[in-house]
C-alpha cells in the first residue's frame, strides 16, 4: 500500500476514510459515472447529492465492491473494500432496505450477517434494541413495512459498530417521524467521530443533516465543498422590498443592483438597513423589507440546471 | 472461512423453502418406496433380480428436488437482492460461493443418507420375504451411491443457479440437462447416440446407484466421476462470471 493511500491526518481529528480516484463506470456506451474523484472525512456527515440518475447509487456500489469500476479506484480506510477481512466491522452500509430474504426473521437475518464477520451473537439483540425492532425480532421480514425494513437495514449497518456508515437515500418512503429519527441518528454518529456518507436527491434533506457536500450531475463532480460555502458561492443574499411607491424608490438605490419584479424589488449589494434608511429619508412607505438568505435548494437548482444544460449542448 | 460456513449454515436452516424442499425429498423417497413395496407384496410379484428395485424408485424425482433446492440456495439471494447484503458481509466472492457449496453439500449428503437408510428399512419391513439385507452384494454400495448421486445433483443445481442467477431459468436448465437431454442424445445418428449418451450427465451419474454394473454403460465410480466433471465445469464457469459481473 503506497503511503499516500493510507488514511492521513487532517487538521484536528478528522481523517480521510473514503478516497475515490477518477472513478468511472460505463454500461455499453452510457457513462453512469464519469471520472469522479473525491474524499470523505470522519467526524462529519457528508452528503452525496445529485438528481435521480446522476450515478450516486452506482458510485456507492463501486465503493462497496459490488460493481467493478471501468476505470479508477476507490479505497476505504486505505484499501479496497473487498480486502477488509471483516468489512462489516469497518463499514456499515444501507443500500436497499428491501434487499433481504423475506422468509427469515429479523433476528436470523442479522445473526447470519454477524456470524460471517465474527461479531458476537449478543450484538444482534443490541442493534435490534437500538433501532426499536426488539418486539418484532422473531417475525419474518417479508411482512415488514418500508419503515421497519429501513430500521432493519440500519440495524444491519450498525452490527459491526463500524467507523464508516453509508446510506443510500435513507429517508425515501419514510414518514416524518422516521425521517427525524434517521436525521438525528446520522448527526449523532458523526458527532461520535464516525464517517457518515449519505446520498440523497433531496436538497432540503441535506440542508438539515450534512456538513459537507459532494454534488454530482450526470456522473460528473459539480461541487465538493462545505454546506456554507456551497450556499455562499452559488447564490447571493438580497433584500426584498415592496412599497406602493416602487418607481420613486428605485433611483434611491443606486448603491446596489436592483431587479424589478411584479410587486417588489430585489436589491443586491445593499443591506436592509441601508434600503430602509434611504426610503425613510424621502418619507416613502415600505410594506415589506427583509433580507432573503439564499437556500441550499436554490443553490442546488442553479448548479444542477447548469449541468443539464451543459449536457444538453454536448450530447 | 469457518465464519462464512457458520453464516451459510444459519442461512440454510432459517429459510422455510429449504426446509420444505428437504421434507419433500424425504416424503418422495419414503412414500414411493413404501408404495412400490406394498404393491409388490399385494400383487405377489416375483423376487426381482435387483434387490433394491422396490426401494429407490423415488430417486429420479428426488434428484430434481435436490437440484431445485441447490438452485434456490443461490438464486433465492439474487431474486430478493439478498446477494448484495451477502457480498457486503463477505466481499471475497469465491470464499462466499465456496461457503455455500460446502454447507449445502454437507447438508444434502447427511439428509440424503438418512433418507435413503430410513427408506431402505421401511421398505424392507413391508417387503418381508421379497426383500434383501444391507449385507447382500451391492446393496450398501448402491444406497451410499444414491446418497452421493442426490448430493451431486443438488450441487449441479447450485452451479446452474450461480451461473444463471434466475430461479425459473436455472430450474429449466437443470431439467433439460438432467432429464430431457440424456434421453434425446440417445437418438443421435449412428455410433454417436450410445457414445455421447454414456457420458451425458445423469446417465453417467446414476451408474453409482445400481447394485450391479449395467452393460454398455460406464462403471459406477467412473460414471459418477464423469458426472462430477460436468458439475465442476459448470461451477468453474459460474465462478468466473461471479468474479467478473457486477452484483
Amino acid at each position: 500500500m503506497p503511503p499516500d493511500e493510507v488514511s492521513s491526518a487532517l487538521g484536528g481529528d478528522a481523517w480521510i476514510m473514503i478516497t475515490a480516484k477518477n472513478l468511472t463506470k460505463r454500461y455499453g456506451s452510457t457513462v453512469a459515472v464519469d471520472g469522479l474523484s473525491f474524499t470523505v472525512e470522519s467526524g462529519q456527515v457528508t452528503g452525496f447529492l445529485g438528481p435521480n440518475g446522476a450515478g450516486k447509487s452506482t458510485t456507492m456500489r463501486m465503493l462497496l465492491g459490488l460493481d467493478h469500476p471501468s476505470h479508477g479506484s476507490v479505497t476505504i480506510d486505505g484499501k479496497p473494500y473487498t480486502q477488509h477481512e471483516h468489512p462489516l466491522r469497518k463499514v456499515g452500509a444501507l443500500l436497499d432496505a428491501k434487499a433481504v430474504h423475506g422468509g427469515r426473521t429479523a433476528r436470523n437475518h442479522l445473526l447470519c450477517l454477524a456470524q460471517s464477520n465474527g461479531i458476537p451473537a449478543s450484538r444482534v439483540g443490541e442493534v435490534l434494541e437500538l433501532v426499536g425492532l426488539s418486539e418484532v425480532a422473531r417475525r419474518r421480514i417479508g411482512g415488514f413495512s418500508l419503515g421497519m425494513s429501513q430500521r432493519l437495514g440500519i440495524a444491519a449497518a450498525m452490527l459491526g459498530d463500524p467507523e464508516i456508515l453509508m446510506f443510500d437515500e435513507p429517508v425515501n418512503g419514510l414518514d416524518p417521524e422516521g425521517i427525524l429519527w434517521i436525521r438525528t441518528l446520522m448527526r449523532d454518529l458523526a458527532a461520535e467521530g464516525r464517517t457518515v456518507f449519505v446520498s440523497s436527491h433531496l436538497m432540503s434533506e441535506m440542508a438539515q443533516t450534512a456538513d459537507h457536500l459532494i454534488v454530482v450531475g450526470r456522473g460528473k463532480l459539480i461541487a465538493d465543498t462545505s454546506v456554507q460555502e456551497f450556499i455562499g458561492r452559488s447564490s447571493q443574499r438580497y433584500v426584498r422590498v415592496s412599497s406602493p411607491k416602487l418607481p420613486d424608490l428605485v433611483p434611491l438605490l443606486a448603491g446596489g443592483e436592483v431587479a424589478m419584479h411584479d410587486d417588489h424589488l430585489r436589491v443586491l449589494g445593499m443591506t436592509a438597513a441601508e434600503v430602509g434608511e434611504a426610503a425613510a429619508a424621502r418619507g416613502l412607505p415600505l410594506h415589506e423589507l427583509r433580507t432573503v438568505e439564499p437556500t441550499l435548494e436554490a443553490a442546488y437548482m442553479e448548479l444542477t440546471q447548469e449541468s443539464t444544460e451543459f449536457a444538453a449542448v454536448t450530447s | 472461512m469457518t465464519e462464512v460456513l457458520r453464516s451459510e449454515w444459519t442461512k440454510i436452516y432459517t429459510v422455510r423453502s429449504t426446509m420444505w424442499m428437504l421434507v419433500a425429498t424425504v416424503v418422495t423417497m419414503l412414500g414411493l418406496a413404501v408404495m412400490a413395496s406394498v404393491t409388490a407384496v399385494l400383487n405377489d410379484l416375483p423376487k426381482s433380480p435387483d434387490p433394491i428395485k422396490f426401494t429407490l424408485g423415488g430417486t429420479q424425482l428426488a434428484v430434481l428436488l435436490m437440484a431445485t433446492l441447490g438452485v434456490l440456495v443461490i438464486s433465492g439471494e439474487y431474486r430478493t437482492g439478498m446477494i448484495r447484503t451477502t457480498l457486503l458481509a463477505v466481499p471475497r466472492r469465491i470464499r462466499m460461493l465456496s461457503g455455500k457449496v460446502l454447507v449445502f453439500a454437507v447438508a444434502a449428503l447427511v439428509t440424503s443418507l438418512i433418507t435413503i437408510l430410513v427408506t431402505f428399512f421401511a421398505s424392507q419391513a413391508v417387503l418381508g420375504d421379497l426383500g434383501t439385507t444391507l449385507g447382500a452384494p451391492g446393496v450398501l454400495g448402491a444406497l451410499v451411491g444414491s446418497a452421493l448421486y442426490l448430493t451431486a445433483s443438488g450441487l449441479f443445481g447450485l452451479a446452474l443457479g450461480a451461473l444463471i442467477r434466475h430461479t425459473p431459468g436455472a430450474i429449466i436448465a437443470a431439467i433439460c440437462l438432467m432429464v430431457v437431454l440424456p434421453g434425446l442424445v440417445q437418438s443421435l445418428p449412428g455410433e454417436w447416440g450410445p457414445a455421447v449418451s454414456r457420458y451425458f450427465t445423469t446417465t453417467a451419474g446414476q451408474q453409482i446407484t445400481f447394485t450391479r454394473p449395467v452393460e454398455g454403460a460406464l462403471g459406477p465410480w467412473e460414471g459418477f466421476g464423469v458426472y462430477c466433471v460436468w458439475i465442476a465445469v459448470i461451477m468453474i464457469i459460474a465462478t468466473i462470471f461471479l468474479r467478473r459481473r457486477d452484483a
